[in-house]
């Protein structure tokens, strides 16, 4: 037993000396220090008090709840009750007024301006950039060149219902017939009247001639929906062509490609992923961006 | 002391002693930790709107493991208010429930994925992986530009749907019969027809990446990630917040 057993002392350090030893290799019984001893004991008594107050021991078909009663469920709850009442006040003026109604309170316009920056920073700025100013294919929301319209209610609606989305049964739909792809336009009428859309835009044409073969061309072909002058048609969504800002690049060779065998923008619907607060502050966000109308 | 002492001895002597003191420690842990969530309520908490992935969303699937998304992706959205606040509602165990293994992750380099089916447009899904600095400039995420022209083939598919139906996911026979030509079918330019959609509800079928002529790893990852959080209807759906009280 082990109370009999005699334990030499380490001349060196004071410690007793393991009584077995392995070929010839004692090993000390130093025991602990204290320090170390109670806080090891301050983590014994810490782990039993988070027992009581926390969900902790699991039993077949459930677990010790806690005195505190908390579930991080609840707690995620609360919080967002919490902030969503914070917010409220402002929040719930801005659901009950009408757009034009807010613009006319600065308070309630700096409110929603900075919800909608964030709710643009994760929803939007993905395709349209973080300042908005757009990308290839993704349209620059600072000017006032708007494809379906700037105001309040078709922003909204755009939106909410996205532009060519695969999920929503409201969403904008438009679609620019395949002139070239499709054998509508022969390759050179597709060059020319890219060409003369150039001109429109105000770029002098690399070739006049194929810009003025392009004018008739473009009569039988654009002008139902880019108008006779090329001024567009919100209805459609199909741009102006009687500016330099371009969706896809304003190059001859990108011009010509759009022509040929247009690619589609799909922008998506926002209806059922934002609740409507949200999205009527992202529409007074864009709408502050500069273009709205 | 001297008793806990004597068995200390007793167990570092003896090897089989200190096996047997081994296994009964350790299957302790796991009876204590693992074997409850099998049962608990919020572990096995049913969700309505579930379904196994499709043949082509598995290969997809596949395809986020092998290159290794999850380093950087999680796909479980914390219930925190931030992470709600940003992604939408917190994730539920059942949403991962056909998932053999789960995706959750815990390395957050980029953002969580659990719900970003539909949030962006294919285009933009097949030009952010081609190239991620083209649209989000200051991205960080590598160039997946060969996925756009690896070309996929459906050939092995329903061994795959085979083997997960083993673990547990509900894989019909008629499911597993007509995989390969799900598989294709799904990346259709026009669609993939009734008898796929009754076969797999909610399920979008479309030519993902942009190319209607070949079907690529690119149509499989999109069809993948434009699925991920889409088929649980929040906020209709609106989990017990108060059950685990």
């Amino acid at each position: 037993m082990a109370e009999n057993r005699k334990y030499e002392v380490d001349p060196v350090t004071g410690s007793p000396i393991h009584p077995y030893t392995w070929d010839g290799i004692g090993e000390l019984e130093t025991p602990p220090p204290r320090w170390w001893v109670l806080t090891y004991a301050v983590c014994v008594l810490f782990a039993i008090a988070w027992w009581v107050a926390y969900p902790a021991w699991p039993y077949i078909a459930g677990y010790t709840k806690g005195v505190l009663g908390y579930s991080t469920r609840a707690d995620v709850a609360e919080q967002l009750a919490a902030a969503k009442a914070a917010q409220a006040p402002m929040n719930d003026k801005l659901a009950k007024l009408d757009y034009a109604a807010i613009a006319a309170d600065p308070e309630l316009m700096t409110f929603a301006t900075a919800g909608g920056k964030a709710l643009f920073g994760e929803n939007c700025a993905q395709c349209h950039g973080s300042g908005a100013a757009g990308n290839v294919g993704y349209p620059n929301l600072l000017d006032d060149d708007w494809l379906w319209g700037g105001d309040y209610a078709t922003l909204e609606a755009t939106i909410m219902h996205g532009v060519r989305s695969t999920v929503d049964a409201d969403t904008r739909q438009s679609q620019m017939p395949a002139f070239g792809k499709d054998g509508i336009l022969t390759r050179e009428q597709v060059d020319d009247v890219a060409a003369y859309v150039l001109s429109l835009a105000g770029t002098a044409p690399a070739d006049a001639a194929a810009a003025e073969k392009g004018k008739a061309v473009f009569a039988d072909n654009c002008v139902a929906c880019h108008g006779d002058a090329g001024q567009g048609l919100r209805d459609f969504g199909a741009p102006k062509l009687t500016d330099s800002i371009w969706l896809y690049s304003g190059d001859p060779k990108a011009v010509a490609a759009q022509i040929w065998n247009p690619r589609h923008g799909v922008m998506p619907a926002w209806a059922g992923r934002l609740d409507p607060l949200a999205i009527k502050k992202l529409v007074i966000y864009v709408h502050g961006l500069g273009g709205g109308e | 002391m001297a008793n806990i002492y004597s068995i200390h001895d007793a167990l570092q002597k003896h090897s089989i002693k200190l096996m047997v003191g081994i296994v009964a420690a350790v299957s302790v842990g796991g009876l204590v930790e693992i074997a409850p969530l099998f049962l608990i309520e919020n572990t096995i908490e049913k969700v309505e709107g579930m379904r196994p992935y499709t043949p082509l969303e598995l290969a997809g699937r596949n395809i986020y493991i092998r290159e290794g998304c999850y380093l950087c992706h999680s796909q479980q959205i914390r219930p925190f208010r931030d992470e709600v606040d940003r992604y939408g509602h917190y994730s539920l165990a059942a949403e991962s429930m056909y998932d053999h293994p789960f995706q959750w992750g815990s390395k957050r380099t980029g953002p969580d994925l659990a719900r970003v089916g539909n949030k962006y447009s294919d285009d933009w899904q097949v030009r952010h992986l081609i190239h991620p600095q083209s649209v989000v400039p200051e991205s960080v995420m590598p160039s997946y530009a060969f996925l756009a022209t690896t070309p996929i083939s459906g050939d092995e598919i329903a061994e795959h749907l085979k083997t997960l139906r083993l673990t547990g996911v509900p894989y019909t026979d008629d499911q597993i019969a007509n995989a390969a030509a799900d598989f294709a079918a799904q990346g259709n330019v026009d669609g993939a027809g009734a008898e796929f959609d009754a076969r797999w509800p909610k399920a979008a079928s479309r030519d993902f990446d942009g190319n209607p002529e070949q079907l690529t790893e690119m149509d499989a990852l999109v069809a993948y990630l434009q699925m991920l959080g889409t088929l649980v209807d929040f906020p209709k759906i609106v989990p017990d917040a108060d059950f685990n009280r």
